[in-house]
């Protein structure tokens, strides 16, 4: 969209500048000018507010960072002392551990939003798997910085999910012993977590960068998935949608700062202010809540399938589950993209986000009686929904006629 | 001619390149290896690998739980009707067969020595529970029976028989 371009340097010291690094013209084009649909909606938002989630995410963690001490002995006590002694750290700490949640309802809401709106479609799928690349990153960094407090859910969260490495056949027990740098979870694995988790955050705000110069090719997906037909179609990004954004992030933060300021350990579990022991497991481990899907998805395998056992199968399916979304823009063939005008594709859609929510539900709940057969229905659908239900719409299903571009449904509406 | 013999085939140019390439991907790979090596259990790790415990202080019918290299370690003093439970199990019963005897040292039947992680995702079953009156792990609801064999539930194997000998009597090494 840069074809046109509509900065002019303003006096001999910006033509200088230009000449040599034209940052001012990029900032002109990408941040202020660029031509963005009219037509979008509050769902939109949520972009904007997962940048600002990472900021909070760095700017609260180099802070704890400097603080907190990476050792079995200390590591627990390190975090109260963050919370009782650090001046402000009740408070930066609280803002570090909701903000991990607020990141995941936002990252889940952004991408639900992609699902309806089709937004993976061409030509956006590199757009796409960058998405869910940096979610796969931001999975393992929260993962691995609910090690950090070393309290009881931390050392057997580590010990369970590093257990799937052992599933692996032959080299699986070499790799989890590469992974953990011991037999079991200790000192070794706690540090360079530690390390791992002060660098994924750079590594995925480096991806988004990629992800929104991706964006900024054919530009913005719409609620009515028709792309931008002439000038008239778009609003410049700035005053309009930075607007827009930043009173979406000023709604965002009054939850958020719900949780910190009332309700800082409504998102954790009890068990992980016990400091980690070895010896005693919790008598009920959970992930943290939005892991919980791929966790029911993990634990519903609870059978053999030919020479794969029933781990090695929990774990391929909880793989796949993350691979549907991978190859997603190519098993939805629909030209159609918008959920609004596919009325068989809005009530599986529905039906997959309901589905989803159970799937986090069930993996709260103990692996028993009723829970598990849900569990294998809930994780049947997960997979009937990407490869079968969506190529299968993609042909039987006969669209509602879309509106000829964008203004022609904004100004129908104002009409109607 | 020339032009024929540069079309055709390989030259000495293209061993060169290929050759150039190959020593760059070895001294690359010699590079990255410790790299990534360094992840692997250090000296100190290792240095804990073998260890002595008396199990004689162990009434029947009781456990005890030991470290061994940063794993839990089960030590059961199993009682006599444990250890004939055990034995009268046909082996097509089991998902993991293996008989009671190829669990334990020969003339120390009683002692059951067993690294304590669920060998489905690792948390510690709880002892002296389950269907089948051994253990029961919480977390997925995996039941082993008293020679901690698996029974029912998603781990795929019998709780893992660490290295160890009876170094006398009642002294044990595991390791």
């Amino acid at each position: 969209m840069s074809e046109h371009s509509t900065y002019t340097p303003g006096n001999s010291v910006e033509k200088w500048l230009d000449d040599r690094l034209p940052v001012v013209r990029f900032a002109k084009e990408h941040l202020m000018d660029f031509p963005t649909p009219k037509n979008l909606n509050y769902w939109w938002t949520f972009g904007a507010i997962l940048v600002m989630c990472l900021g909070i995410q760095i700017v609260t963690g180099i802070i704890l960072a400097m603080h907190y001490t990476p050792n079995v002995a200390m590591a627990f006590d390190s975090v109260e002392h963050i919370r009782r002694d650090v001046n402000g750290g009740r408070i930066i700490q609280a803002v570090h551990a909701v903000g991990a949640s607020m990141f995941f309802v936002a990252l889940y809401i952004h991408m639900f939003r992609g699902l309806y709106y089709g937004s993976y479609k061409a030509p956006r799928e590199i757009i796409w798997i960058l998405g869910v690349l940096i979610f796969i990153l931001t999975v393992a960094t929260a993962f691995m910085g609910y090690i950090l407090p070393w309290g009881q859910m931390s050392f057997w969260g580590a010990t369970v999910i590093s257990n799937i490495f052992s599933a692996i056949p032959v080299v699986g027990e070499n790799i989890k012993q590469l992974v953990l740098g011991g037999f079991a979870v200790g000192n070794p694995t706690l540090n360079r977590f530690f390390s791992l988790h002060y660098l994924l955050p750079f590594v995925i705000a480096a991806i988004v960068g990629l992800h929104i110069w991706a964006l900024h090719v054919p530009g913005n997906n719409n609620p009515i998935g028709v792309e931008v037909k002439e000038s008239r179609d778009t609003v410049a990004f700035h005053p309009y949608y930075t607007m827009k954004d930043l009173f979406a992030m000023v709604v965002f933060m009054i939850p958020f700062a719900w949780f910190v300021f009332f309700a800082p350990d409504i998102l954790g579990h009890p068990d992980n202010y016990i400091m980690a022991n070895s010896q005693v497991t919790p008598a009920h481990i959970v992930p943290e809540w939005y892991l919980l899907p791929f966790y029911t998805i993990l634990r519903a395998i609870d059978f053999n399938v030919l020479f794969i056992d029933s781990k090695l199968g929990g774990v391929i399916a909880m793989g796949g589950a993350l691979v549907m979304l991978l190859i997603l823009p190519w098993l939805d063939t629909s030209k159609v993209r918008s959920g609004t005008f596919r009325p068989m594709f809005k009530w599986f859609y529905w039906l997959f986000a309901i589905n989803f929510v159970a799937l986090t539900y069930l993996g709260a709940q103990p692996a028993e009686g009723i829970y598990t057969v849900l569990a294998k229905v809930c994780t049947a659908y997960y997979f009937i929904y990407f490869l079968v239900v969506l190529p299968v719409l993609s042909r039987i299903e006969t669209p509602k006629p879309l509106p000829t571009s964008i203004s022609e449904s904004v100004l129908g509406k104002a009409h109607a | 001619m020339a032009t024929q013999a540069e079309h055709s085939s390989t030259n000495r140019r293209d061993f060169l390149y290929v050759a150039t390439g190959a020593v760059g991907a070895v001294g690359a790979a010699a590079v990255v290896w410790p790299l990534i090596n360094q992840l692997n259990p250090d000296a100190s790790t290792l240095a804990l690998a073998s260890i002595e415990f008396d199990v004689g202080a162990i009434p029947e019918g009781q456990s005890v739980t030991i470290t061994w290299r940063g794993l839990p370690v089960f030590v059961r003093h199993r009682t006599a009707a444990e250890i004939e439970e055990a034995r009268a199990v046909p082996l097509a019963d089991l998902k993991d067969p293996q008989t009671d005897e190829e669990r334990v040292k020969e003339g120390h039947e009683q002692w059951l020595v067993m690294i304590a992680n669920c060998t489905h995702l690792g948390c510690i079953p709880v002892g002296e529970s389950g269907d089948f009156d051994g253990w029961f792990c919480p977390c997925h609801g995996s039941h082993y029976d008293s020679a901690g064999r698996i029974r029912r539930g998603p781990a795929p194997a019998n709780l893992v028989v660490p290295p160890y000998e009876f170094v006398s009597d009642t002294l044990i090494q595991i390791g």
